[in-house]
């Protein structure tokens, strides 16, 4: 229950005291290899990021990323186990050794990267805050918000950046801290307060959790800038290049037309964007420990950043996300890769 | 002529003589558990402090000067955005405390009366209070706080459709907002006024009881000092011409603004935590009484006194040297209990401490060491009241 996401804080932050000496923060890559599979930590349950399906596989893009590193590392995309963790718990589960990576929609700010002890390894979705309220309420702008009850999840920095904003427009508000997004969500449906607040891409999927998601409206202000990428512990380079590049070898492989389809047939492919991708020609895995094949593992299995995207929260999922900023550098959005060669 | 035992032989006699003294061999053997525990806490504080070096974290209490950054519904004291984590941890504890102080007040109060009622001859008094008592003991604490959150509270109407009283007093899904008072000039004379009856029923009380252990004379303090403390402010009150107003809350926007808010985060805890723990008072108010020879209470009838001025007088007193150590434990309980707030939002020290700053900073240790001393201190504190209070209680007896 509930009860338990305190003794797990706690049991992290003691498992920091017994752990052996820095063997956890070196050689995460001989680690999950001779484990056999990838402790990922995800979210405790957000539909198109990291949610169980109706079997209860995870799914989402934040999943894909997890198994775009098994299937860079272990040559098997599935081979992945996933620790459900709540804002709370994620950072000292990382840090105790308790999860290789963790792709938990987690906003990069300048704290986390100093003085975590953690690094960020790139950003898999560009999200910003808002604000989603009953249509009842007949608001259309977040400056009507005056005096407003804000439901909220707790210890994001959606937590700060609202503070920041109300004070900023010198307005003022009730928060109703929660501990996950569920409760969160039943906060705003039993009327305990006007507004729900967190990353526009939550809300939208929050919204399809709601009874009647009709019955509520994102409002158009975004408020902050929330790059949201996986991360990894500091001090272990090998392991944060391999996460990075296997998130870069998704983008590029948008870029050059590869997706999990068509990987087979590409490996005829003359163009030599899309050899060294697939480890034909070019650095190949050396530079990072890896197989020769690990960018094909990962186009082969997980499929391209476009195509995870589209699957996940864009126009084939139920909620329907715009590319927007997240579209490639070349049509028009923030997605960019360094070119692997 | 006799040997003269060696010396050496002496000293290895000395020595044994020693090592099967039993108060010495006590003393040795706490000496080795207290140099294993110290060498155990030493070794795992160390290995943390190098573990957090090696992975750069940010180690240390210097987080708590920096700024916070986030709101929190309910504070006892001055707080926004603007203060430090410091404060935050403050406020945490100051609505862990007023929760905890809330509770044990109404759990002793509720527990003491179904207890006594779970005894009481009228058979339909007594059933309910075994109902009661066996219900509520048995069922999780964190689902009736639930139960209380989501199911009662939860169906209380919206800011618009409040209900009212007298259009002073409003109730809605948002919490239970009070007119609250505006102290003008010449206030601070009712609240003196109010602190002289207290103080004066105190010492009323003090003699009327010596009066009557002197004398048999009963007096009706209790009305007496009621009336006072009543009375009294409020002659007061009007003498200096009304100078506390009252301001009202209304409805202004999205929800009522002024007045006093009991948010229902609060009032959802406040009753879970005082039924609950009272249910369990109740049991040992009820083997206290009983512990008590049944010889008293005939004694107590022989002598014309009523049931209620025997368990006053008779009863009670004595009952109190058995019910005080496990009362203790149930205070306890109810403060520590308090941290299950997070569960449902009410700001307490677990929640806005160990919940947000701890994510905001990171700093998971530090954190987590001054919340476990915090319920430390709050607990042996009050054993330790509870103790003196125990003391006193069985000295009177004697």
């Amino acid at each position: 229950m509930l009860k338990n996401t305190h003794i797990k804080a706690a049991v992290a932050a003691v498992a920091l005291a017994f752990t052996a000496n820095a063997s956890a923060a070196e050689g995460t890559l001989e680690n999950v290899k001779a484990k056999g599979f990838l402790q990922c930590g995800v979210s405790t349950g957000l539909p198109g990021f990291s949610n169980p399906d109706a079997e209860g596989n995870w799914q989402g893009l934040d999943v894909d990323v997890c198994r775009a590193v098994a299937a860079a590392v272990l040559g098997d995309a599935s081979k992945v186990k996933y620790t459900p963790l709540t804002a709370k718990e994620r950072f000292t589960a990382l840090q105790s050794g308790e999860i290789d990576i963790l792709s938990r929609n987690t906003t990069w700010t300048l704290t986390r990267d100093t003085s975590l002890g953690l690094n960020f390894a790139g950003v898999n979705y560009y999200d910003g805050q808002g604000f989603m309220v009953s249509k009842e309420l007949g608001v259309s702008s977040a400056k009507e918000l005056d005096g407003a009850a804000v439901c909220i999840q707790s210890g994001t920095t959606t937590e700060l950046n609202l503070a920041d904003y109300f004070r900023e427009h010198g307005m003022k508000y009730t928060p109703v801290v929660f501990d996950t997004s569920d409760q969160t969500v039943k906060g705003f449906e039993a009327g305990r307060c006007d507004v729900l607040t967190s990353d526009q891409s939550q809300l939208y999927a929050l919204r399809i959790k709601l009874a009647k998601p009709d019955s509520a409206m994102v409002l158009p202000e975004i408020i902050s800038k929330e790059p949201l990428g996986p991360v990894v512990r500091q001090g272990d380079d090998q392991w944060f290049n391999i996460v990075k590049w296997s998130l870069f070898a998704m983008i590029n492989a948008e870029e050059y037309g590869l997706t999990s389809a068509n990987a087979d047939d590409m490996l005829k492919s003359t163009n030599p964007n899309v050899r060294r991708i697939l480890g034909l020609e070019g650095p190949k895995g050396k530079g990072l420990g890896l197989d020769d094949k690990w960018g094909y593992n990962i186009v082969k299995q997980v499929g391209s950043y476009g195509e995870s995207f589209e699957k996940n929260v864009g126009k084939d999922s139920p909620l329907g996300i715009a590319r927007g900023v997240n579209a490639l550098w070349k049509d028009g959005g923030f997605q960019y890769a360094p070119p692997i060669r | 002529m006799a040997a003269h035992p060696s010396s050496k032989d002496n000293s290895a006699n000395n020595l044994r003589k020693i090592w099967f003294d039993p108060n010495v061999r006590a003393l040795v053997f706490q000496i080795i558990v207290v140099i294993g525990v110290i060498g155990f806490f030493f070794y795992i504080i160390s290995n943390a402090l190098f573990n957090l070096e090696q992975r750069g974290i940010t180690t240390g209490f210097g987080f708590m000067n920096q700024t916070a950054g986030f709101g929190i519904i309910q504070s006892l004291i001055e707080y926004d955005e603007s203060h430090t984590f410091g404060r935050t941890f403050i406020v945490g504890l100051l609505n862990t405390l007023l929760i905890s102080a809330l509770g044990i007040i109404f759990a002793t109060i509720i527990g003491f009366v179904m207890g006594v009622a779970r005894l009481s001859n009228n058979w339909l008094i007594s059933k309910v209070a075994t109902v009661y008592i066996e219900t509520l003991r048995n069922i999780p604490l964190l689902l009736q706080i639930f139960f209380w959150y989501f199911a009662v509270l939860r169906a209380l109407p919206s800011p618009r459709q409040s209900v009212s009283l007298g259009e002073a007093v409003f109730l809605n899904v948002r919490g239970l907002y009070l007119p609250s008072p505006v102290m003008e000039a010449g206030s601070s004379f009712v609240v003196i006024a109010f602190f002289i009856a207290v103080i004066g029923s105190i010492v009323l009380a003090k003699w009327a009881k010596r009066r009557q252990m002197l004398t048999g004379q009963p007096f009706p303090v209790l009305a007496v000092s009621a009336a006072s403390i009543v009375l009294l402010p409020l002659i007061v009150f009007f003498i200096m011409g009304m100078p506390i107003g009252l301001e009202y809350p209304a409805l202004k926007g999205f929800n009522f603004q002024g007045g006093v808010v009991v948010i229902p985060e609060l009032a959802a805890l406040l009753v879970a935590l005082s039924f609950y723990t009272a249910a369990f008072i109740a049991e040992i108010v009820r083997s206290g009484i009983l512990a008590v020879s049944k010889g008293q209470s005939e004694a107590a009838e022989s002598l014309g006194l009523t049931r209620t001025q025997a368990l006053k007088l008779v009863i009670i007193p004595q009952a109190m040297r058995v019910i005080i150590p496990p009362l203790t434990s149930q205070y306890l309980n109810l403060t520590k209990n308090s941290s299950l707030a997070t569960a449902i939002g009410y700001p307490d020290l677990v929640s806005v401490f160990m919940g947000t700053t701890l994510n905001q900073t990171g700093q998971a240790i530090e954190v987590i060491a001054l919340t476990m001393a915090v319920y430390l201190t709050i607990s042996i504190s009050t054993s330790i009241l509870m103790n003196i209070y125990n003391k006193k209680m069985a000295l009177v007896e004697r």
